[in-house]
């Protein structure tokens, strides 16, 4: 083998955060019988209890800001783009308050709140139906909250989709290797194959290394530009002290389809200011 | 028994032949989609199941009403299905292998598909599906196979086959009731979310299999020296009867609710089938043609003088089964998408390759249909006459 060890250890510990299978890799080639958590912890990795989200949407000023946040997951998850909706596969992107909150319409509700573009992705599911109706286990959970994919595994039943009451989840139609320029391709992460299912990871992979989600972090560096207040909070839901339960604890907020009880980890701050 | 298949008259093989040309014509375009996937199909983000779902859901339907045949015979001893029962347990054969079939054409990785075995995950609908699915195939196979040859040679099939035909008859109810809960247990889907799901199915199955079986039979009839016979024939146009009534008043309690309670996501759906939703209506003319079908049928079932002239009978029973077709086949499963989760419309119709893999499906079906009909048919014609055992 030409690499070394270590760079071995870090794509395989890579793919493990991925669920691509590392582990039994390594365990293969190293011959032991380790547990998963022996064979590779970045100190530095950002862990949890329950990872969860905040999104404030009036904090986004712009049109840009919004195309800035949603490239920041584009560009770094190769995602790619066929130019129609057939096709599209989307992790983060935006839709209107009523789209968004079919279930709670209110037609005389506060014009910024009705004309503002909601940020939508994953909610990372309490209770997830796409990871009970997996036949494969393709779609897990994981004991931080996420709920994350292999994409290795899966068959492209679709059953998942059709479960998720979010629309969160899009299936790779074509090749999408086709939909990328190889200009803007990523090589530190992985591109899909045909067939398969895939959604936001909250960014796992970055999790892994000690960041926050990429979405979040350009959200904040907006933010730190302009001399505003973010619009994105990512944190631990089990910690009261977290950046997103401090923002939850001061303003009213309020989740998709609650009452299909499948507990969604995304809040929407809506309307009002800290202590409003 | 085997060697029956390959004995033929010209007309035979000249169907053979047709049948596995339209298969090859499937095969060639199925080979295109594995290649290029599933963006050839009409199938979207928001419509992310179609026609192959749909007809699978159809098919499991048509494959769970040899029972209808098999609780007569078997359990209330009603001998006049003696003859017929096997056309019922054959085309139960050829159902399941089209659904399996089907269920593989739909999937995005297919060479993966023993996934489902070899990470085997209880909570998921899909993983009984398939093992009540290939149980069923397997029970269905053996009991034909073995009641057909015992009677070629006049003598009762072996003892054990009796435990495995009162096992069959659960089983059926099982597949359609697995099927229904692929889609009635999934939030968010209103369209689908109904406890009375699989009572629907059963009841529109119990209607579209056995009136089937009538127009198989009759072309048997026609076709061959075998008379599958007047009585047995009335006595599942009576099962055609109660079925359909049974699935039209399910039906009718789903409009009920949907449209009483005047509740959005219970109503959208049946709005965009059957008025259109939101100037998007491009099932609307199928759905009628499926509902007018029905209101056809249905007299002509009811009124015993009519159903009791076979011409009658047929009529009916060729426009309740394409009424089926269209609401079980192709409605239901698109009716759940529509509305999408944002309660946006992104209509769904299939393309004309993804309709070519269909077709060769059911070209395939159709292939283990006249095979294994062939085979029990000559069966039949030379013991013409004897008295069955079992
Ligand atoms: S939003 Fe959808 S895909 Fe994400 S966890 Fe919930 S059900 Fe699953
Ligand atoms: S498409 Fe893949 S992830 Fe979704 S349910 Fe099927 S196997 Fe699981």
């Amino acid at each position: 083998m030409s690499m070394n060890r270590r760079q071995f250890l870090k794509i395989a510990g890579m793919s493990t955060v991925l669920g691509l299978g590392g582990v039994p890799v390594i365990n293969l080639l190293k011959g032991d019988k380790s547990e998963a958590s022996h064979v590779f912890v970045n100190e530095k990795a950002l862990t949890a209890k329950r990872w969860g989200m905040a999104i404030d949407v009036s904090k986004f000023r712009t049109d840009d800001d919004y195309k800035k946040v949603i490239h920041a997951c584009n560009s770094i998850h190769n995602i790619p783009d066929f130019g129609n909706s057939k096709d599209q596969i989307k992790w983060i992107w935006t839709d209107t308050y009523e789209h968004t909150f079919p279930t709670q319409p209110n037609e005389f509700i506060e014009e910024s709140v009705k004309e503002k573009p909601f940020v939508l992705l994953c909610n990372h599911c309490e209770n997830p139906p796409c990871v009970r109706v997996c036949p494969t286990k393709a779609t897990f959970k994981r004991k931080d909250g996420i709920v994350m994919m292999d994409q290795h595994r899966c068959i492209g039943c679709r059953f998942c989709m059709a479960a998720c009451p979010f629309g969160a989840r899009s299936f790779n139609y074509k090749d999408p290797r086709l939909g990328l320029k190889p200009e803007d391709e990523n090589t530190q992460y992985p591109t899909r194959t045909i067939g398969v299912v895939e959604k936001c990871t909250f960014c796992a992979e970055r999790l892994s290394k000690g960041l926050i989600p990429a979405c979040v972090e350009a959200s904040q560096q907006i933010a730190k530009d302009a001399g505003t207040e973010a619009a994105m909070y990512f944190g631990d839901l089990d910690d009261p002290s977290s950046d997103v339960r401090k923002v939850l604890a001061g303003r009213y907020s309020i989740r998709r389809k609650p009452e299909l009880g499948t507990g969604p980890s995304v809040f929407y701050i809506i309307g009002g200011d800290k202590n409003a | 028994m085997l060697e029956k298949a390959l004995q033929g008259s010209r007309k035979y093989w000249t169907w053979i032949f047709f049948l596995l040309l339209i298969v090859g014509n499937g095969f060639i375009n199925y080979l295109y989609q594995f290649k290029h996937g599933l963006g050839i199909t009409g199938m979207s983000r928001d419509v992310s199941w179609g026609l192959y779902i749909g007809q699978f859901t159809f098919l499991v339907g048509v494959a769970a009403s040899a029972v209808m045949l098999v609780i007569p015979h078997y359990l209330h001893d009603f001998k006049k299905f003696g003859k017929i029962v096997i056309l019922g347990e054959f085309l139960a054969v050829a159902a399941v292998t089209m659904c399996v079939t089907f269920i593989f054409v739909d999937l995005g990785q297919p060479m993966r598909v023993l996934n489902v075995i070899l990470h085997p995950t209880p909570n998921s609908i899909l993983f009984w599906d398939a093992v009540v699915l290939n149980g069923y195939l397997g029970l269905n196979i053996v009991i034909g196979w073995m009641t057909l040859s015992a009677d070629r040679k006049g003598i009762k099939p072996p003892a054990w086959v009796k435990p495995l035909i009162y096992v069959s008859i659960p089983w059926a109810f099982s597949i359609h009731t697995v099927t229904a809960f692929l889609y009635a247990g999934l939030p968010g889907r209103h369209f689908w979310l109904s406890a009375i799901m699989a009572a629907r199915f059963l009841a529109s199955a119990f209607a579209g299999g056995p009136a089937l079986l009538i127009i198989l039979s009759l072309i048997v009839r026609k076709l061959t020296k075998f008379d599958p016979g007047k009585e047995p024939i009335q006595a599942v146009g009576k099962i055609v009867t109660y079925a359909m009534i049974a699935n039209v008043f399910l039906l009718g309690l789903e409009f009920f609710t949907a449209f009483y309670s005047q509740i959005p996501g219970e109503m959208n759906s049946f709005k965009y089938l059957y008025v259109g939703f939101e100037g998007h209506d491009k099932l609307v003319p199928l759905m009628w043609t499926s509902s007018i079908l029905a209101i056809v049928s249905l007299p002509l079932l009811i009124v015993p003088s009519w159903r009791k002239k076979e011409g009658v009978l047929a009529t009916a029973c060729v426009a309740l089964f394409i009424s089926l077709w269209i609401d079980k086949g192709f409605g239901l499963v698109i009716g759940g998408f529509v509305p999408n989760p944002f309660e946006g419309v992104t209509e769904y119709w299939p393309t004309l390759r993804e309709a070519s893999i269909a077709l060769g499906v059911w070209a395939l079906g159709f292939l283990v249909l006249t095979l294994l009909y062939k085979i029990a048919i000559t069966v039949r014609e030379q013991t013409a006459g004897i008295e069955i055992e079992h």
